[in-house]
């Protein structure tokens, strides 16, 4: 095995030490917590973790976070993979206006539009609705995943196509049953990031819902705020909040490289 | 790539135009209204042209904002993009180490973004946290929820620990894609690491590196969530940026005029700096 510079693992450990913090608070009772300062647990306790297992208003949330999170890959990824076909292959009136257009979206301050929001989905009673935050969501989600799918796109050559139509193949069945599996890897990439932005997303999903689908994220701000200051179970929550991720990034590890260019190397 | 002109090709981007609409333009709408109008509730509204324009732009308050949110987008960009490139070429180029640097290092972005503010407020408590117990138990005074340097600090830090790693992945793919041919021939012709840098491994960055600046821009001028959970804006109003004082303004005084009219101003900021970049970018990608 090649020997690795000193340095990605010094970053490494940097990035590993709050987390570690995070997992060893969420394994002390709140009196060690509050008492006594120590680099691992004393008391051992899962009695944080069992609490959120047990408890309804705990682990709906990370049902509702995955619910809403899942809606919305599906949605942005399949209405973005026409759309960055059609930017990776032809021209047409106004595309590079409506690529910049979809573009300012990604960049909106999702301040800008907590308020609106929450009037608009309310008027079209999909307020406190998974659905409601997985539409919300597509409004960054979407530009982002028709970005990438763009870049992986544009990256296939064109002959493929040209072969394909000569071969009389119908152009849905050339796209679902050629296309698409050639840009497999950047179909994943952009369900990835779909995932990820909307999961770590938490404004908006906390102003469009109240008690129903409330995420996980908007139960732990919550609680901070009114059971006092119970630091374990928040730290159990939080922990269990890095698990997906961790979970969807060792599945792309590949790519991901090439994910975070855009598809554009 | 030369591309076929085909106007249907509308068709494609149909569903991508009106859902990405429907939440764009119906909201932006709203905001619009807002703007130029006064209400004292039940919905009555009354004309008030660019009164509120004019207040915000006036503003001492928006003005304090405004400049604590450039010097900490300007503060992260200076520090996020060096040592992301720094670290993307201390990376090994093959080999097993490859994944687990890179799944690793992917970690801090998949964490939600409160549970991150969450995560730096016990790491960073003066007397539990890991890190402000090291800092005190150097001889050094620190307590982020009092000290307005102490609290910028540790927001830097979070931001510097949240998305160095996204420069660090750009930059990585954008050296994976020099050929080894151009190191070989760097090395007969007997050129020095940084000559190598410069005129090799940097010119193959930029665009990917735009990118990321782009990205850093774009996500560090909407901060929210992560400092809103680490130190409320405070202590006084010392972190408090742009993204954190409109929601103060909007949900928590309910003055709808000024926040909208405030909105739009940060939007058309956000909008501005953000044309500049993507033309640079596309020019560089049509070339």
């Amino acid at each position: 095995m090649k020997k690795i510079s000193a340095v990605p693992i010094i970053y490494i450990l940097f990035l590993m030490l709050p987390i570690y913090w995070l997992v060893n608070m969420s394994f002390k009772t709140t009196n060690e917590i509050l008492g006594t300062f120590s680099l691992w647990p004393q008391e051992f306790t899962v009695a944080n973790y069992v609490k959120i297992f047990t408890d309804s208003t705990w682990y709906t949330g990370y049902f509702n976070s995955l619910t809403y999170v899942g809606l919305n890959t599906v949605i942005s990824v399949s209405v973005a993979l026409p759309a960055a076909y059609a930017f990776s292959r032809f021209r047409f009136l106004g595309d590079k206006h409506l690529f910049f257009w979809l573009l300012t979206n990604r960049m909106a301050p999702p301040a800008v539009f907590a308020l609106p929001f929450f009037q608009l989905y309310s008027a079209i009673e999909l307020f406190d609705t998974p659905l409601a935050v997985a539409l919300a969501h597509c409004l960054f989600n979407i530009p982002l995943a028709v970005w990438i799918l763009e870049g992986f796109m544009s990256g296939v050559p064109k002959e493929l196509d040209e072969t394909a139509y000569v071969d009389g193949y119908p152009f849905w069945r050339f796209f679902i049953r050629i296309f698409l599996p050639t840009i497999a890897a950047g179909i994943g990439v952009a369900c990835f990031f779909a995932f990820m932005f909307s999961w770590v997303e938490l404004l908006l999903a906390k102003t469009l819902t109240s008690v129903a689908a409330k995420p996980i994220a908007a139960t732990m701000t919550r609680t901070a705020s009114t059971a006092g200051y119970e630091l374990g179970l928040l730290a159990a929550a939080g922990t269990l909040t890095i698990i997906p991720g961790a979970f969807v990034i060792y599945f792309v590890r590949n790519y991901i490289a090439k994910g975070f260019a855009l598809g554009r190397v | 790539m030369n591309k076929t002109t085909y106007q249907k090709a509308w068709f494609f981007v149909l569903p991508v135009v009106a859902l990405v609409a429907f939440n764009a333009l119906i909201p932006l709408m709203t905001v619009v209204n807002y703007s130029v109008q006064e209400t004292f509730g039940d919905n009555v509204f009354f004309w008030e042209g660019v009164k509120w324009f004019e207040d915000v732009l006036n503003s001492e308050r928006f003005h304090a904002s405004l400049l604590r949110q450039l010097m900490f987008t300007g503060i992260i960009l200076a520090i996020e993009i060096p040592l992301g490139v720094a670290i993307a070429l201390t990376m090994p180029k093959k080999g097993p180490w490859v994944s687990v640097c890179l799944v690793f290092m992917a970690m801090p972005l998949l964490i939600p973004w409160n549970v991150v503010g969450a995560m730096w407020n016990i790491f960073a408590l003066p007397d539990i946290g890991l890190l402000g117990h090291a800092i005190n138990g150097m001889g050094i005074e620190y307590n982020f929820t009092r000290q307005p340097f102490a609290a910028w600090f540790t927001t830097v830090l979070m931001d510097v620990w949240h998305w160095t790693s996204l420069v660090v992945l750009l930059a990585y793919a954008g050296l994976r894609s020099i050929p080894e041919d151009y190191y070989q021939a760097a090395k007969i012709d007997g050129a020095k690491p940084w000559a190598v840098f410069l005129h090799i491994q940097l010119p193959k960055m930029k665009r990917v590196l735009t990118i990321a600046i782009l990205l850093r821009f774009m996500d560090s001028f909407m901060i929210y969530t992560e400092p809103f959970v680490l130190t409320g804006g405070g202590p006084g109003n010392s972190t408090t940026f742009l993204s954190i004082d409109l929601v103060k303004v909007a949900l928590g005084q309910f003055d709808l005029g000024p926040a909208a009219a405030m909105s739009l101003i940060y939007f058309l900021i956000v909008l501005l700096v953000c044309w500049v970049f993507y033309t640079l970018m596309m020019k560089d990608e049509d070339q």
